[in-house]
């Protein structure tokens, strides 16, 4: 612990848990102070490895976030953990019930866990999930398991927080295997298929390896996704197999009994090696930095613009009684606000 | 889209103590999400150094305590004391349970801010929350 007139920067690089929880709060709530903390955290990081876990309500995110705490915990590696759950749009609240599954962690100093809330914001993380990332890193965390909210499809931001990202499906849900279609397959660098024990495993995982394979097979032809084009701008491979091909292996588990967690911990670890070996993680931590500043960039501008609305054209709540009236013009009011700016 | 500085409070539901259902603490932390509050629920068979630990890394303004077994009485008080050990004895306790009403004082005395009866009503829970537990200091 460090002495009473420590800083808060301080205080949380030293791991002090209140001071770091506090810091949290402070960031989710956005209070500005905590804004400044977070820039000196900010410029001299950790050294954490930040792993998602994404996948459908009640697949066992929480319980194989538990099974994984505990697998690191064995090999000596202190861990930070990020639960996000849903706000109820309609009264601002939420129940945060992942750490009911992670209850064997409880006492374990060298476990964090925390649960926010979206607090209204879209895309599977919160406003202030980065940030929490970022201070568990500068706690000194090794590892970092952040578990996405897994309502909808459109969960992508854990792409641009986390190094790796494990995405979990349960065996018999046809339905699943389409979501997993849409859009999950680009964001998985693993795939879970949990409760193993039931029946129909074999078969998720079948599905799973034909979607994958046809990926692969209209990558050779042209059509390839983000992250190979980049690999292959770099090292000037036409081919995207000796750029680095990452093939998302697909691991069974049964998250309850602890069984198929070393092979899901070891895939994961193959990953991270690819990704050192492949130059793939500064890259992702570029794409990090780029979704950070555009969010913060997004939010100034949003902030300036609806200043200057109220200052210069009118009240948002009367502007938007006269749009809704159809007295005004949305576009033309927007036009008029921008070439203001 | 205003930054507005509004802290939402956060408050911990657990079940300490060994007695097996939680349909009580589940119905509050429900009625406490639809009033508004962020609640960390953490399940049953909590001890009160667990709990206190999940209070202090979840920053909560209170903690809520449902217990059925008949050991409030030592119950309250260690997790009153766990929160002390943790530095984090700004955190209002309050609960409710079978608890004679004998009892309440010696409670109160050790450090539980509020005592709920099983015939109160959530919405009796959620004023008083409302009106004594604040967001706590910017500073920990
Ligand atoms: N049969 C079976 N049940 C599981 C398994 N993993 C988790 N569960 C159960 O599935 C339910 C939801 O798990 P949870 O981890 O909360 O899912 P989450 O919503 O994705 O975080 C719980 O009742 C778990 O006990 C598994 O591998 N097999
Ligand atoms: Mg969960």
């Amino acid at each position: 612990m460090t002495g009473k007139g420590a800083t808060v920067v301080e205080r949380v690089r030293a791991g002090d848990i209140r001071a770091a929880a506090r810091l949290m709060r402070n960031l989710d709530d956005g209070i500005p102070g905590a804004r400044a903390v977070l820039r000196e955290l900010f410029a001299r990081p950790g050294h954490a490895l930040v792993v998602g876990l994404t996948g459908p309500p009640g697949a066992g995110k929480s319980s194989l976030t538990d099974r994984l705490i505990a697998y690191h915990r064995k090999a000596g590696r202190t861990v930070g953990v990020v639960a996000v759950d849903p706000t109820s749009p309609f009264t601002g609240g939420a129940i945060l019930g992942d750490r009911v599954r992670m209850q064997d962690h409880a006492l374990d100093p060298g476990v964090f866990i925390r649960s926010l809330a979206t607090r209204g914001h879209l895309g599977g993380l919160s406003r202030a999930t980065s940030d929490v990332v970022t201070v568990l890193d500068s706690m000194g965390k090794d590892v970092i398991l952040v578990e996405t909210v897994g309502v909808g499809q459109d969960e992508v931001e854990i792409v641009e927080l986390a190094h790796t990202v494990v995405v979990v499906s349960i065996p018999g849900m046809g339905d699943e295997v389409q979501a997993i279609k849409a859009g999950v397959l680009e964001i998985a660098d693993v795939f879970a298929v949990n409760k193993a024990d039931r029946e129909g495993a074999d078969r998720t995982v079948k599905d799973l390896q034909m979607m994958l394979d046809l990926r692969r097979t209209t990558a050779t032809r042209g059509g390839l996704d983000h992250d190979s084009v980049h690999r292959m701008t770099r090292t000037g491979s036409e081919d995207p197999h000796e750029a680095g091909w990452w093939e998302p292996p697909i691991v069974k588990t049964v998250a309850t009994r602890d069984e198929g967690m070393v092979e899901l911990a070891e895939a994961v670890e193959r990953h991270r090696l690819h990704l050192d070996r492949t130059g793939e993680r500064k890259l992702r931590e570029v794409a990090r930095a780029r979704a950070t500043f555009l969010t913060i960039l997004r939010d100034r501008l949003m902030q300036g613009a609806l200043n200057r609305l109220a200052e210069e054209v009118g009240h948002l709540d009367e502007l938007a009684a006269r749009i809704a009236a159809r007295s005004a013009d949305p576009y033309e009011l927007a036009d008029e606000l921008a070439r203001r700016l | 889209m205003s930054q507005k500085n509004e802290r939402t409070l956060r408050i911990l539901v657990a079940k300490p103590g060994l007695d097996g259902h939680d349909r009580g603490a589940k119905i509050v932390a429900r009625a406490l999400r639809d009033a508004g509050f962020e609640v960390i629920y953490t399940g049953l068979h909590q001890t009160p150094e667990m709990i206190a630990a999940a209070a202090v890394q979840e920053d909560v303004d209170g903690v809520g305590l449902s217990i059925m077994s008949g050991a409030h009485l030592t119950l309250f008080p260690a997790v009153v004391d766990a929160l002390k050990e943790r530095g984090a004895s700004d955190v209002t306790v309050f609960g409710g349970g079978i608890i004679p009403q004998d009892d309440i004082p010696k409670l109160k005395e050790s450090g539980v801010s509020q005592v709920f009866l099983p015939g109160a009503t959530t919405q009796s829970i959620v004023d008083w929350i409302r009106g004594n537990v604040k967001p706590r200091a910017e500073v920990a």
